[in-house]
């Protein structure tokens, strides 16, 4: 610390010059604070390089010694083997770098879903807990306290458990639940139709394009006039509408712009549309469950926060108990739990690596299972894999953190 | 956090009794029972609802846990002998050996006995801070007992040896839990040290070992020791399986430990690293004697919550072929004599797990309000 105040104060004239480094002698030289700083740092790049050069060298003779190379070719090479769910086209002869993409979609769509599901069912949990029943908030507490304290294996195989063993099995002399003839639900998976784009797509996504920037005006007017003459529109519903109905409209105007490719129930099978697989279902929804539980405690920690004085401020406005929620402390308690938040969706993405415990094939199962047994290419799978996870990681926290800013307190 | 305070006493919601409150509602359970079920039509129908739902699930639980369960028989058969629908209990009760001990010979299992009273009065001087001769019992914990531990369990000098491919059920969850977090803590505190410190080459290289680690699942870096790390070793050369995971394990725990003790540097007040290097403490010794014994206190309910966390990802050991609590129980499943009992074995698995992790969030819920009291007394 001496040294340094020392070394500032320095060029400032009157005061003396610094000291020479060697002016104890070299005992003094290592004793002075920024030469050891910079002692340590060389020390620790150079055992860093050492370690690094050892491990390469290994790497290198046991390559050598098993007669392999170091290269991503394999994944130009036919898969051959098969992937249960296929968002994209695939079959056993496509590449292993679309085993790989197909694997990406599937540990996607798990997140993705994951990620709403935990959200609401987070909230209502939070909000049953907060209850003024004191019976609902002991049902809220007993839910969060067993989710939290079992592991997320043991949830996601006992959910899987009874997605097997509920549905009607069509196998077992079961028959599959069918929705209106056009979606079917059995043990086996849930089928839905399939939408392909057909002639005149393109104006349905202009359609949808127009209601968005309609749902914006709406919302911009409304405002205004709300900062003009106090008065409240309705945005929500109307904008709503727009947004769903108008390219609805646009796609039976135009009749055939989309094409559903409605599934048919054979004996066993399914024949086309899309087949989410109960794999799928059992996943996203116990790790939806145990997420969940985190996430309540994250909300009911930013609306505890929230000061008693906002909630009875909105409530000598005037406001009832929904809307003061919703517009005063919900705004306010996201400030709080947004970064814990973050937390827990990436929890959420990272566990659904999960999925090999029960045959669900994502960027796991994939590349960093049967892709890697096959090629025997471990270094460069899991090169893939891990670089995969993190640029998911990174993904979800990027837009988070732009979604923090946004609501963030601006301050003066 | 997570635990509401009790209900407090009646009297303390219910309205202040003046002449105007009919004489039941100054009845201190009454209103009580008034404002939290039926203060509002929509707390009336909450309660209604609450009460058929605790009463359809917990009845056909019950009927079916409880009632119709069956806790000694020979297999699955027998158990739906004696009763047609219920659960088969026999198959935990009969097994429940494997469950703890896995696949360790049976004539040895003293062993692990022996080793388990050790670590609990390993534990005593940890958690009980107000132990006479603290400090003495503190170096038993943290050299004498690992040293005891590995040889009761690995054998040896006397001991017969037990190969650590044995290592399997409760014992493995507590021997990578145990080991993961007390080898993680230090590492930890480096970690955190280093992310704190003024030295660019160590901040941004303790940056991105976090990161990293905190980006990835830790079943892939399960993966990594199970197939990628002989690469990186001489040809030739490979140790134990167990100890590999045990690497990873605490390589994993370490950065999320480091972030939970950044946490604790970062509450205490810049007058205490001033008050010490007024006195003339050096860097090293300011921390061990001023900062370090802060920080460690704020960052015990984090440290036991990491540890938490630790301990039910013992779990994911299965998906590489060792054995804990439910790779146990899967692996009975298998067994034709108790197979299509999952829902049995998985909810007695659950419950281990449930019971271990509530107790020890109770205890960091306890430190954290010891915390919170001593704090307000400071002010």
């Amino acid at each position: 610390m001496t040294q340094q105040s020392v070394a500032i104060s320095a060029p400032s004239g009157g005061a003396p010059p610094r000291p020479s480094l060697f002016e104890n002698g070299l005992a003094g030289f290592f004793r002075n604070r920024e030469v050891r700083g910079v002692l340590y740092q060389v020390i620790t790049i150079a055992i860093l390089f050492a370690s690094f050069a050892w491990m390469g060298n290994n790497v290198v003779n046991n390559l050598s010694a098993l007669g392999k190379d170091f290269s991503f070719a394999f994944l130009g090479d036919p898969a051959n083997y098969d992937i249960n769910q296929r968002p994209i086209p695939y079959t056993s002869q496509s590449t292993n770098a679309r085993a790989m993409a197909v694997g990406i979609i599937n540990t996607a769509l798990v997140a993705a879903l994951g990620i709403v599901l935990t959200t609401i069912m987070g909230l209502f949990v939070a909000i049953a807990r907060l209850s003024p029943n004191w019976l609902l908030s002991r049902i809220a507490y007993v839910y969060i306290e067993y989710v939290r304290n079992v592991p997320v294996l043991l949830h996601i195989l006992l959910v899987y458990g009874v997605v097997i063993n509920v549905f009607p099995d069509p196998r077992g002399g079961g028959s599959w639940v069918s929705f209106f003839d056009v979606a079917f639900l059995s043990n086996r998976g849930l089928a839905i139709p399939k939408p392909i784009p057909h002639q005149g797509f393109e104006w349905v996504v202009v359609a949808f394009v127009v209601a968005c920037v309609a749902a914006y005006v709406i919302r911009r007017r409304a405002r205004r006039r709300q900062t003009l003459t106090g008065e409240q529109t309705m945005v929500f519903l109307p904008s709503l509408a727009l947004i769903v109905g108008l390219p609805l409209v646009a796609v039976l105007v135009l009749n055939d712009a989309v094409n559903l490719e409605i599934p048919e129930i054979g004996r066993f099978n399914v024949r086309g549309g899309l087949i989410l697989k109960p794999e799928y279902f059992a996943l996203t929804l116990s790790l939806s469950l145990y997420t969940s539980a985190f996430v309540a405690e994250v909300i009911r920690a930013g609306i505890l926060s929230v000061s008693k004085g906002q909630k009875e401020a909105a409530g000598a406005l005037g406001f009832g108990r929904m809307r003061a929620l919703r517009l005063i402390i919900l705004p306010q308690a996201l400030r709080v739990a947004i970064p814990p938040m973050t937390n827990q969706y990436l929890n959420l993405t990272k566990n659904s690596s999960l999925a090999i415990a029960i045959g669900y094939q994502d960027i796991v199962g994939t590349i960093g299972g049967i892709t890697l047994n096959q090629t025997g290419r471990e270094i460069e799978c899991m090169i893939l894999v891990l670089s995969l996870y993190l640029a998911f990681s990174l993904f979800i926290s990027f837009i988070l953190n732009i979604y923090n800013r946004s609501i963030a307190l601006v301050e003066r | 956090m997570s635990e509401q305070t009790a209900p407090p006493p009646p009297a303390a919601r219910a309205p202040a009794p003046d002449d105007d409150t009919p004489l039941l509602a100054r009845n201190p359970v009454v209103s009580w029972v008034w404002t939290n079920f039926f203060s509002t039509p929509l707390n009336i129908a909450l309660t209604v609802i609450s009460v058929w739902f605790i009463w359809s699930v917990g009845s056909a639980f019950l009927e079916w846990a409880v009632f119709n369960g069956v806790l000694f028989a020979d297999s699955r058969a027998h158990c739906r002998e004696i009763v047609e629908h219920g659960a088969c209990w026999a198959v935990v009760s009969s097994r429940i050996d494997s469950f703890l001990y896995g696949l360790y010979p049976p004539a040895q299992h003293w062993r692990i006995n022996i080793t388990f009273l050790l670590l609990v009065a390993a534990l005593v001087p940890v958690l009980w801070d107000t132990m006479p001769h603290r400090k003495r019992a503190l170096l038993y914990s943290a050299f004498v007992f690992p040293v005891l531990a590995v040889w009761l369990l690995v054998g040896g000098l006397g001991l017969e040896p037990v190969s650590t491919k044995k290592f399997s059920g409760f014992m493995l969850t507590l021997v990578i839990g145990v080991t993961g977090i007390t080898l993680s803590l230090p590492l930890g505190i480096l970690l955190a040290l280093a992310r704190r410190s003024s030295l660019p080459v160590l901040r941004i290289l303790s940056v991105v070992f976090i990161e990293f680690i905190r980006g990835v699942p830790l079943i892939t870096l399960l993966f990594i020791a199970s197939v990628l790390l002989s690469y990186f070793l001489p040809p030739g050369a490979s140790f134990d399986l167990i100890i590999r995971v045990l690497i990873m394990v605490t390589l994993f725990a370490s950065a999320y430990m480091a972030e939970v003790i950044r946490g604790g540097f970062q509450s205490i007040p810049a007058g205490q690293y001033e008050a010490a290097q007024a006195l003339g403490l050096g860097y090293w010794r300011s921390l061990q004697k001023v900062i370090l014994p802060q920080v460690l206190k704020v960052s015990i309910p984090g440290i036991v919550n990491s540890f938490i966390g630790l301990y039910k990802d013992t779990t994911l050991v299965i998906i590489i072929g060792l054995f804990d609590p439910l790779g146990i129980g899967r692996s009975l499943l298998s067994d034709a004599a108790w197979a299509g009992l999952s829902a049995e074995v998985y909810l007695f698995v659950a419950l281990f797990y449930f019971c271990s992790c509530f107790a020890m969030s109770r205890y960091s819920l306890y430190v954290e309000r010891k915390l919170e009291r001593g704090q307000s007394h400071d002010r």
